[in-house]
This record gives C-alpha cells, sequence and structure tokens, in this order.
C-alpha cells in the first residue's frame, strides 16, 4: 500500500542488522532507479512544452502594398503575416501596424498593442490620436502618451521601402516591462 | 431463485472480490454533527456543479477543434448547427458560472463560520488552491472559444504577466505560446484547460474530500465555545459519539436537493440564452475591438483600469500574490480561539467588505466609463442649436476631433471625461482654452491639434453649453 520509504516496513519479525541494511539498501535502490526512470520522461517533456523559450525567431520583412498606394500624411492600419506562423494558424497568423507616410520616402510604423495592457489602439484620422478601448489610453500622433494609464510610448517596427514595396519588420508583441 | 436473493448473493460477492460496496455504504453513513443543515450545501454543490463541467466539456470536445484556424469556425458550428449544441454550450458556461459562484459561497460559509481552523488548516489550504484552479478554468474558457475577445484576453494576460519582475518576458512568452497569438497559442490552452487543471482539480478535490472525511464535518459554531487544539479532537468525538447522524441520507437529501435545483437553474439559463455570444473572428490585425472579460473576472477589468500609473506591479503581480499568500496563511496563524461569527466581527467585515469591493467594481467594469465611446454619433441639431457659424462648426469638430468619444454632450458621448453638457456654466472661455490647449491627466493637449479658427469654434461651441440656454 505505503510507498517505499527509507526505514524497513515492520515484518512482525526481528530483523539482523544485515537483514536492516538490506533493506535500506533496496529502499534507496529504488527511489534512485525511480527517479532517474521519472527524469528519463520527464526532461524531454518539459523541453517539449517550453520550447517556446529556445531559439528566437528569425525576424522577416513583409511587404504590407506598394509605395504609391500609401498617401502623405495619412496614417492607416495595414495587415501582414508574423515571422513564421504555423500552418494551422489561421487568421491568428496575422499581425497588424498603424502605417504612417510621413513624406515622398519616409515611413513610421506603430505596434497597434497599447502599451498599458496590450489591447489594439484606434487611429482617429481627424483627432490626430490613437485611442486605446480598453483602459481608456491616448497617445499623440507620434506615439507619446497623451493620456490615461500607458507607461510608454507606442513602439515603432523597423519600415523600409523596397522594390516599390513598402515593408515592415515582423515583431514580437510588445510587452511591458 | 427470487431476484432479492440474486441480488444478495451477487453484492456479496463483488464485496467479497472488491470490497468496494461496504467501503463506499460506510463512508457514505459516516456519522456528521446533527445540526450541520442548508449552510453546508455549497461545498458539494461546487462538487456538482464541477461534474456539470467535466460532462458537458467531454460532449464539447467531441465537436471541439483545438487549433487556432478551426475553433471559432467548431464554436459556431456547435452553436448554431449541432443539435443541442446551444444548450450545451449554455450549460458549459452556465455551469462554469454556478462553480465560480459555489467556491465563493462555500469558501464565504467556511470562513464565517471558522471552520478552518484546528485541525483543518489543510481544509482550507487545499480549497484556496481549488479557488485558484477554478479561476484559471473559467479564464483559459473563456480563451477556448477562438474569437477575437480570447484574442485580446491572451494578450493582456501576458502583458499582466510581463510585470513580474525578473521572469515577466518568460512568463509572457508562456502564455502567447511564442513571440504573437498563433497557432501554437490556442493548442496550448486546450491542453492546460482540459487536461493539466482538470487533472490538479480531481487530485485536490479528492484530498479535500479525504480531509474532510478525516477531520470530520465542522459542527456548527457556538459563541463562547472557542477552539482549543488540546481539547477539539476529543470534544468532536464526543459530539459524534453522542449526536452524530449518519451523512448519507439524514445530511444528504439537502446536498442532492440543493444540487438539482442549481443543474435546473443552470439548464434552465442555458435553454433560454445559450452559450456567450461569439465575437468577430480571431484576426489580431482587426484594430476595431474592445475586449472584455467574462462576468466573473469582469471586476478585475475594472481593477486593471484603475490601477494609478506607475502601481501596474503593485497590482498585477504582488497584489495577487499577497492575496493568496494570506488566504493559504490563514488557517495556520488563526488556528485556535472563537469560531462564531458572532465573536469575529471583524470575519463578517472582511467578508463585507470584500463582496461589496467586488460588486463595486463589477459594476464600474459593465460601466466602464474610463473606455472611449468610440460609437458616438455627430452630435444632432436640436442638441447644437445652430445649423452654421461657429457653434455649428465647434460641434463637429467637437465630435471629429475626438472629444465627444471621452465627454458627454446632452445625450451622447463618452465618460472617460466630465459631463460638458452645461460647461459654460462654470469655465470661463479662457479656462476653456487653457484647458484644451493644455490637457491634463487624462485628457489630451490639443494645442498643435488645433488652428487658432479651430479653437475659436470649439470655445464658441463650449460657451454655448448652458444648463438655461436663452
Amino acid at each position: 500500500m505505503k510507498e517505499p520509504n527509507t526505514e524497513p516496513a515492520s515484518t512482525g519479525c526481528p530483523s539482523s542488522p544485515a537483514e536492516l541494511s538490506r533493506r535500506r539498501f533496496l529502499a534507496r535502490l529504488s527511489l534512485a532507479v525511480g527517479g532517474a526512470g521519472a527524469l528519463i520522461v520527464t526532461v524531454p517533456l518539459m523541453g517539449f512544452i517550453l520550447a517556446p523559450f529556445f531559439g528566437r525567431k528569425q525576424e522577416v520583412w513583409r511587404s504590407v502594398g506598394k509605395i504609391e498606394s500609401f498617401k502623405i500624411g495619412e496614417t492607416t492600419a495595414v495587415q501582414y503575416e508574423d515571422a513564421s506562423p504555423l500552418p494551422w494558424a489561421g487568421v491568428t497568423a496575422r499581425s497588424a501596424a498603424w502605417l504612417r507616410r510621413v513624406n515622398a520616402d519616409t515611413f513610421i510604423a506603430f505596434s497597434i498593442n497599447c502599451t498599458h495592457l496590450g489591447c489594439p489602439v484606434r487611429w482617429l484620422a481627424e483627432a490626430n490620436l490613437f485611442m486605446c478601448p480598453c483602459h481608456g489610453g491616448v497617445y499623440y500622433e507620434d506615439g507619446t502618451v497623451a493620456a490615461g494609464p500607458p507607461p510608454l510610448p507606442l513602439p515603432r517596427y523597423p519600415v523600409r521601402v523596397k522594390d516599390g514595396d513598402v515593408q515592415i519588420q515582423t515583431a514580437p508583441i510588445p510587452i511591458t516591462k | 431463485m427470487s431476484l432479492k436473493r440474486i441480488y444478495h448473493r451477487v453484492l456479496a460477492w463483488v464485496e467479497d472480490r472488491t470490497g468496494l460496496p461496504g467501503m463506499i455504504g460506510r463512508t457514505a453513513r459516516h456519522l456528521v454533527p446533527p445540526d450541520a443543515k442548508w449552510w453546508y450545501v455549497f461545498g458539494s454543490a461546487t462538487l456538482c456543479a464541477f461534474m456539470i463541467q467535466v460532462v458537458t466539456g467531454v460532449a464539447l470536445a467531441f465537436a471541439y477543434i483545438p487549433s487556432a484556424s478551426e475553433a471559432y469556425s467548431t464554436l459556431h458550428f456547435i452553436s448554431d448547427q449541432a443539435p443541442f449544441g446551444h444548450f450545451l454550450r449554455g450549460l458549459h458556461y452556465y455551469g462554469a458560472s454556478a462553480m465560480v459562484l459555489m467556491v465563493g459561497l462555500h469558501m464565504a460559509q467556511v470562513f464565517l463560520a471558522g471552520s478552518y481552523k484546528f485541525p483543518r488548516e489543510l481544509n482550507w489550504a487545499t480549497g484556496v488552491l481549488l479557488l485558484g484552479f477554478t479561476l484559471v478554468m473559467g479564464f483559459t474558457g473563456q480563451l477556448l472559444r477562438g474569437d477575437q475577445n480570447a484574442v485580446w484576453t491572451v494578450v493582456v494576460a501576458a502583458e499582466q504577466a510581463g510585470r513580474a519582475p525578473f521572469i515577466g518576458q518568460w512568463l509572457a512568452h508562456f502564455i502567447l505560446g511564442g513571440d504573437t497569438v498563433g497557432g501554437a497559442t490556442f493548442t496550448r490552452f486546450f491542453a492546460i484547460h482540459v487536461f493539466i487543471m482538470p487533472g490538479f482539480i480531481f487530485a485536490f478535490v479528492g484530498l479535500h474530500l479525504w480531509l474532510v472525511l478525516r477531520h470530520g464535518i465542522s459542527e456548527p459554531p457556538v459563541a463562547g465555545k472557542p477552539v482549543d487544539p488540546k481539547t477539539y479532537r476529543a470534544e468532536y468525538k464526543e459530539l459524534i459519539k453522542k449526536k452524530g447522524k449518519p451523512f448519507w441520507p439524514d445530511s444528504a437529501w439537502r446536498d442532492v436537493v440543493f444540487c438539482v435545483a442549481m443543474i435546473a437553474v443552470i439548464a434552465a439559463l442555458a435553454l433560454i440564452y445559450g452559450g456567450p455570444p461569439l465575437g468577430k473572428p480571431p484576426d489580431p490585425s482587426i484594430t476595431t475591438a474592445s475586449p472584455r472579460p467574462d462576468w466573473y473576472l469582469m471586476w478585475y477589468f475594472a481593477v486593471l483600469a484603475l490601477m494609478p500609473p506607475g502601481t501596474e506591479q503593485y497590482f498585477l503581480v504582488f497584489g495577487p500574490l499577497i492575496v493568496g499568500i494570506i488566504l493559504i496563511a490563514l488557517p495556520f496563524v488563526f488556528n485556535r480561539g472563537e469560531r462564531s461569527p458572532r465573536r469575529r466581527p471583524w470575519a463578517i467585515a472582511v467578508v463585507v467588505m470584500t463582496v461589496v469591493m467586488i460588486a463595486t467594481m463589477w459594476v464600474a467594469a459593465v460601466k466602464s466609463p474610463w473606455s472611449p465611446n468610440f460609437n458616438a454619433q455627430p452630435l444632432s441639431a436640436s442638441v447644437v442649436g445652430a445649423t452654421n457659424g461657429p457653434v455649428f462648426i465647434g460641434a463637429q469638430l467637437f465630435h471629429d476631433k475626438g472629444c465627444l468619444n471621452c465627454h458627454w454632450i446632452a445625450n451622447d458621448g463618452g465618460r472617460r471625461g466630465p459631463d460638458l453638457t452645461a460647461v459654460a456654466d462654470r469655465l470661463s472661455k479662457n479656462q476653456m482654452i487653457l484647458k484644451i490647449a493644455n490637457g491634463g491627466v487624462n485628457m489630451p493637449a490639443y494645442a498643435a491639434n488645433l488652428t487658432p479658427a479651430e479653437m475659436d469654434a470649439l470655445v464658441a461651441f463650449l460657451q454655448s453649453r448652458k444648463s438655461q440656454r436663452p
């Protein structure tokens, strides 16, 4: 019934010192071998479960549109695919950024994730503000905090223009420390 | 051979070979204090709700696909097409609600009656862990719906975990299942919701019940009869020996009646309302989203919104940690003395304050006045009171510049900032200009965002906002 422990179980008959030390040896042997067996199974299992932390994904550049499709001064939501989505990710593989064409060849890409708790901020074009639907965070057009609880400005993603395409570099969801 | 004799012979054989019927019978008929009445039903009701969750959860798993690309469509299939699917999802949702509610009532009852004291410290401690597991189940269950709300709930959870010192980024990665929400997120939460947490709950319910049997169901507290660890066990034994009644059926019938009544309520709600509505598809690139937690965590949404800036780490990380430590430590620190709530006014105060706090937070969260109103429509001509000129232009600006998202005027707008329906009663023109240009803690500064002409029009509009309009 009971798990083997280091003390010999009472058998009702007197045990010689030799018998005692044999029991103690067998109990310790069983525990040690059992522990080793458990490790053989659990170490790779934990490795499998914790896999997302090993090795950073290679970030990639994603085209989000032709350069001429963006008007100077306008800020629009652009969608692109994550760096290396799993085949069954479906629509969850998508990410978005707020992309602004500042002038002929300068773009800024803002994260859509509020730095407070990650909710998706919306750009209000007339008001020149980003507003968060969750807890009322507001950012100015340059991404600095205008009001509410966000502790940091909206993060920016690397953008470049290549062969007439505007490209954004994929990035992890920014997690505020 | 008569049927009765066959029955008895079969039973005797099973008893001989397994020993189970006798053991179950003895356990079911163990003696309990005679006055354990309706106050004692919440624990078994929690277990009953958990069993509903197990059977409805298993049934849902017959159709559910735990994949980011399929979960949402299987949820739609279950809700809209599968026979009884709508009802089944409702059962699982209201069953979860009942479980959270019953855990809360059970905990409050045990706390008020001082039943956590010697020798039942570990009954309480395992119960606290079960409360934690139940909340994790509620949270992960909401995610498995795989809709837009689920995606943003994962992100919000990861951001909260990210505030933990040292291991924050690591925890956030663990929750997301990688750098972003994606294919790995849902399979992992499925494993947690369906295997890991239920495994823990089964194990700890077993332990919890074993402890209840080992120490006996606590007798109703009597004022002036404190718990003394030196004498308690002998006194309890004496009480049970003299006045104890068999749990089955003398006491168990109330548990049965209450559980069945609870199931009836759950079934009725499920039949009428079905499962919680599904949101948009789980596409993280759709920026029009207003994530909200399920009702049992709604109050926490208010905590997140109302915690002062800069204190996030205390509220999100240390707060829950401290609450958990206090709850676990409670029976070890106060394991003796009076049990009756009449002699423990602070116990009553703690329960009342907790309920009031959660209820207040909950009401605040439902209203969520801190969220901008993105659906505010341009003000109507009757409200504006002008169809041209600066007042009219100012009213348009008030909408377009986002003022109306946070300020209320007459019958529309947001509740984040002050109600400006009659702002001209309290602010002069210059005060308004100062306020608009410079902003405040919760208001953007508009100095760089308005031309002088626009500012004039906006202020003209606001100056026309009087309680008694001429």
